[in-house]
């Protein structure tokens, strides 16, 4: 299983995610740099977290123009894997690959803490080692967390199986019914707000998204 | 030379912030009036912010070497070597009068600058801390600021991407008037892959990098050495705009241009901008140095010479390249997408030579500006000594558990989570101990880590400057050795008022005596540091904030400790007695209205005998946890263990004689451990063989809480509620 990382400036997860891609799955992950035009042959990209552009505009709005997202928006049509974490998420909604938009958080401030995630859909790449209804401890780190979509995308979404994650006990954003992460149409595209790279080893107080990362290697 | 084109006035001078000697010292020294330029570089080199003039006599005396000591004050930060190559850069800095003023820029330019600091010597910051003290929560512009701050350091090290990890939030009312916004940063680099200001070899490209230069934060250096009026607000063009995205940028490209060896000095330009990053790296090569100011990336249109040299825009960086890597440097820059300007070359002249549209603004000598800064012995008076209160004139409440409740849910003794939720602490996924508990732990390597604390306890230094200063150093001290770590070198961020009174320069002269001897006595030295003084408004101090940040070494985190209670049955050992103290105590404020006597004097020989011993057990595995007891004594101490754990309690047995002074007196040196029952009685023969007393006060219940014999019993959820209540409840919070 080969990754890719990209990194666009401002980005600053992308180390964790690269010790966590290496750590759970065994390949050191790519860093490709958003200035590239092509991807390497890889089985999954990642879009990580960060302040891409320093988030000045609109959060994920200029890094989704960047040269690479050309052949990340082509490659992911042709169904290669694509999972977007925090900025990258937001970065996901922007370029077109994931409905939706993230918003301030209602509260208005910035919320970094751990929170419950249930998983909702263990079809798909991420989830595949986990159990329907299974909940997983994970840290949040955001400003724009608060997922908001039409009602149109919003039936889609909950009718199609395409909430992958939930917030349960408590909703630190605002989120529209609680939606953490979404899942694209034809399954090969996630987005996700929280921070599973930062929930894999004991130093971080839990391994509860370990699974999330080895569902990689069976998918 | 050109003739100035604006005549130097004495008032002219005066509002640069120069006594009329300071500028008759400048005038002998140069032989002429100076021009305007000259003037203002002048200002920013010899205010008290840069010259340390009022401060450098006592700060010589503190201690600053030790056997890990690679750099001590005088570079951009502190250097320690902790190891198989590793370094640990740090250091603290004020930014209080701006964060007043502005206080999101403000504090988010304060982490901005730390930040620069750090990384400008080759380190990757891996952590941040604040120390923060607000005006009284009932005052008006309290909650204002509070939330600015607090978003202002969220925004910048969030952003930027270093975790926040730690720190210290206070209120009272001596700082209605004038907060104080203290910023640490912690970075990692190699030993071996230090970077220094001091410049090497004439005629090499003087290379300006990073964000363009406007007209922001002109006058900031000299800001922050006045005291402030009821005009303060006027001063808020002085405060400078940060732009986290253009400094995590700058951060990788100067970590990949030091890598590549181009780099032979780099300087970033924070207070005073531009002079005083040039003035430093000549002067400390002993070179001079010619800017062509033509060449410098502006913002704006129409900068004069002057404003050039005093803007305190942000995200700016000097350096000396290697000009075979000339090319290599800037393909860098632009791939980072920042400027990357040659705006001068080192002379062998020792002058400090600016020139703009082919005339010559400012000739000076560049190490006369620094060497020959005034410096001043000013007069003080030793502070009144504050009377011992006896414990038995203080009489016991009817009720103990109101008082806990009150003392756990009180503005400076409630939980923090409503400050540290804002700022990313988990970012760089290194993170052993998150805020709250005694210090963070961050992981380097393996089993490695670091642990950071800031600490200081302001009414004791108001109420004894020396034994307060030496409080300070040694509960920073204690909080690093309670999670196992061996305390290594600390930063300092000394915050006064006015030093020209004698009264306030007396409070300084003490403080530092005793951060002196309590570094002596802990080995424990000062590798870097920042004075910040005028502190007042209106003729009103602060109180007198001498901000200890610490690093600790954890040469393997499976035996770190936390506070977190962790098993039903444990026995719950106190070390070092119970306390007698009560003078300055959190309970005689809270409880009894009173703010006065002396504080717990620091028997340092103890701290250091107890520390030793608590470290050594920790590491020996015999304890499940530990916490140490400061601020509001044994009880807020067990409150917070039971809570940390989430669901376990304390069930403890008092003297019936005096229950409140046992559970409220603050005395140093003390710490509360748990362990498992069968390991307590050797645990405590181990300490008491060791000449160190310890006794076992109960043990951890299974039902959460605090039950205390005789006297009080208190539920997990009435301890939550006051601990968590406080915070959101005044900052006005809206659910999620």
């Amino acid at each position: 299983m080969i990754s890719a990382v990209i990194v666009f400036p401002g980005i600053n997860r992308e180390t964790d995610m690269m010790q966590a891609l290496e750590a759970t799955t065994g390949t050191k992950p790519v860093a490709v740099w958003h200035a590239e035009t092509e991807l390497p042959p890889v089985d999954l990209v990642v879009v990580p977290g960060g302040f891409s552009y320093g988030d000045y505009l609109r959060c994920g709005a200029i890094a989704a123009r960047s040269p690479i997202m050309n052949d990340v928006r082509a490659k992911a049509a042709r169904g290669l894997k694509i999972l977007g974490v925090c900025n990258g998420f937001q970065i996901l909604t922007e370029a077109g690959l994931l409905p939706g938009a993230l918003i301030r958080n209602a509260g208005l401030r910035f919320v970094c803490r751990q929170v419950k995630l249930r998983v909702e859909n263990t079809r798909t790449f991420f989830t595949n080692r986990l159990n329907q209804g299974d909940v997983v401890r994970c840290p949040i780190a955001h400003g724009e967390g608060n997922y908001v979509c039409d009602e149109e995308t919003l039936s889609s979404l909950e009718g199609e199986g395409r909430v992958v994650f939930r917030y349960v006990e408590g909703n630190p954003n605002g989120a529209t019914n609680d939606i953490a992460g979404i899942v694209n149409k034809t399954g090969n595209v996630i987005g996700m707000m929280p921070h599973p790279e930062n929930m894999i080893e004991p130093l971080h107080g839990a391994t509860d998204c370990r699974p999330l990362f080895e569902s990689l290697l069976a998918a | 030379m050109t003739q100035a084109p604006i005549k130097i006035t004495p008032q002219l001078v005066k509002e640069h912030g120069l006594k009329p000697d300071e500028y008759d010292r400048f005038v002998k020294l140069i032989g002429r009036e100076p021009t305007i330029t000259e003037l203002g570089i002048v200002s920013a080199m010899w205010n008290e912010h840069c010259s340390y003039k009022s401060s450098k006599k006592w700060l010589k005396t503190l201690p600053t070497t030790g056997k890990r000591v690679i750099q001590g004050p005088g570079e951009n930060a502190g250097v320690i070597d902790i190891g198989d190559g590793d370094a640990i850069v740090f250091k603290m800095e004020s930014h209080n009068h701006p964060s007043f003023i502005e206080p999101y820029q403000g504090s988010a330019t304060g982490v901005g600058g730390i930040l620069r600091d750090v990384f400008t010597m080759g380190a990757r910051p891996i952590a941040a801390l604040n120390a923060l003290r607000f005006g009284a929560p009932e005052h008006p512009r309290t909650r204002h600021l509070v939330s600015g701050v607090v978003a202002g350091i969220g925004g910048y090290g969030n952003s930027f991407g270093v975790p926040t990890v730690g720190g210290e939030v206070n209120f009272h009312p001596r700082y209605n008037g004038n907060i104080l916004v203290n910023a640490m940063a912690v970075g990692l680099a190699r030993t071996d892959g230090i970077f220094y200001s001091k410049a090497t070899g004439v005629g090499l490209p003087v290379v300006y990098l990073g964000a363009k230069t406007g007209r922001d934060g002109i006058h900031g250096a000299t800001m922050a050495s006045a005291e402030f009026d009821d005009k303060a607000e006027e001063k808020r063009p002085t405060v400078q705009v940060g732009d986290p995205f253009t400094e995590k940028c700058l951060l990788e490209a100067c970590l990949e241009l030091m890598a590549s060896g181009a780099v032979i000095a780099i300087q970033d330009m924070g207070a005073a901008g531009l002079t005083c990053s040039a003035v430093e790296m000549g002067a400390k090569g002993d070179l001079g140095i010619d800017l062509d100011l033509d060449k410098v990336p502006c913002r704006e249109e129409g900068m004069t010479a002057y404003e050039m040299m005093l803007s305190e825009s942000q995200e700016r960086m000097l350096m000396v390249l290697r000009p075979e890597k000339e090319k290599e440097a800037e393909a860098i820059f632009r791939k980072w997408g920042l400027d990357f300007a040659i705006v001068g070359y080192t002379t062998d002249t020792l002058r400090f030579r600016i020139s703009h549209q082919g005339e010559l603004k400012a000739d000076l000598p560049i190490k006369e500006l620094g060497d020959q800064a005034p410096e001043y012995d000013r007069p003080w008076t030793e502070p009144a000594q504050p009377a011992f209160i006896d414990p038995d004139t203080i009489p016991t409440p009817n009720d103990l558990k109101p008082a806990i409740l009150k003392i756990l849910g009180s503005p400076d003794m409630c939980s923090r989570r409503w400050v540290w939720e804002q700022y990313d602490h988990l970012i760089q996924s290194n993170t052993a101990q998150i805020p709250g508990g005694d210090a963070a732990v961050v992981r380097i390597a393996g089993k490695k880590a670091i642990a950071v604390t800031t600490d200081v306890t302001p009414r004791y230094v108001e109420a004894d400057p020396f034994e307060g200063g030496k409080q300070a150093v040694a509960e920073c001290w204690r909080n690093l050795t309670s999670v196992g770590a061996e305390p290594i070198a600390l930063t300092d961020n000394l915050n006064f008022g006015n030093p020209e009174r004698p009264e306030i320069m007396g409070q300084f002269v003490k403080a530092i005596a005793g951060i002196r001897e309590a570094c002596l006595a802990l080995n424990f030295p000062v590798v870097s540091g920042n004075v910040s003084l005028y502190n007042e408004t209106n003729g009103q101090a602060i109180l007198p904030t001498p901000a200890i940040g610490g690093v600790g070494l954890l040469p393997d985190l499976s035996v770190m400790a936390t506070i977190a209670f962790k098993a039903a049955g444990d026995s719950i050992v106190l070390i070092g007695g119970h306390g007698s103290h009560i003078g300055q105590s959190i309970y005689l404020r809270e409880i009894l209205g009173r703010e006065e006597g002396a504080p717990p004097p620091v028997d340092l020989g103890r701290e250091r005998r107890h520390g030793d011993f608590v470290r050594k057990i920790i590491r020996a595995r015999k304890v499940t946890a530990v916490h140490d007891i400061s601020d509001g004594g044994l009880a807020q101490c067990l409150a917070e263990m039971a809570l940390a754990s989430g669901t376990l309690g304390a069930e403890i047995a008092l003297d019936a004689h005096a229950p409140h002074i046992a559970l409220f007196a603050e005395d140093q040196a003390r710490y509360v451990v748990t362990c498992t029952a069968e390991g307590a009685r050797a645990l405590v023969e181990e300490a008491w063989d060791a000449g160190i007393a310890a006794e076992q006060i109960g043990e951890v219940a299974a039902a959460g809480g605090l039950i205390v014999w005789p006297g009080a019993s208190i539920s997990h959820e009435e301890l939550r509620n006051a601990h968590e209540g406080w915070f959101p409840g005044f900052m006005g919070v809206n659910p999620a």
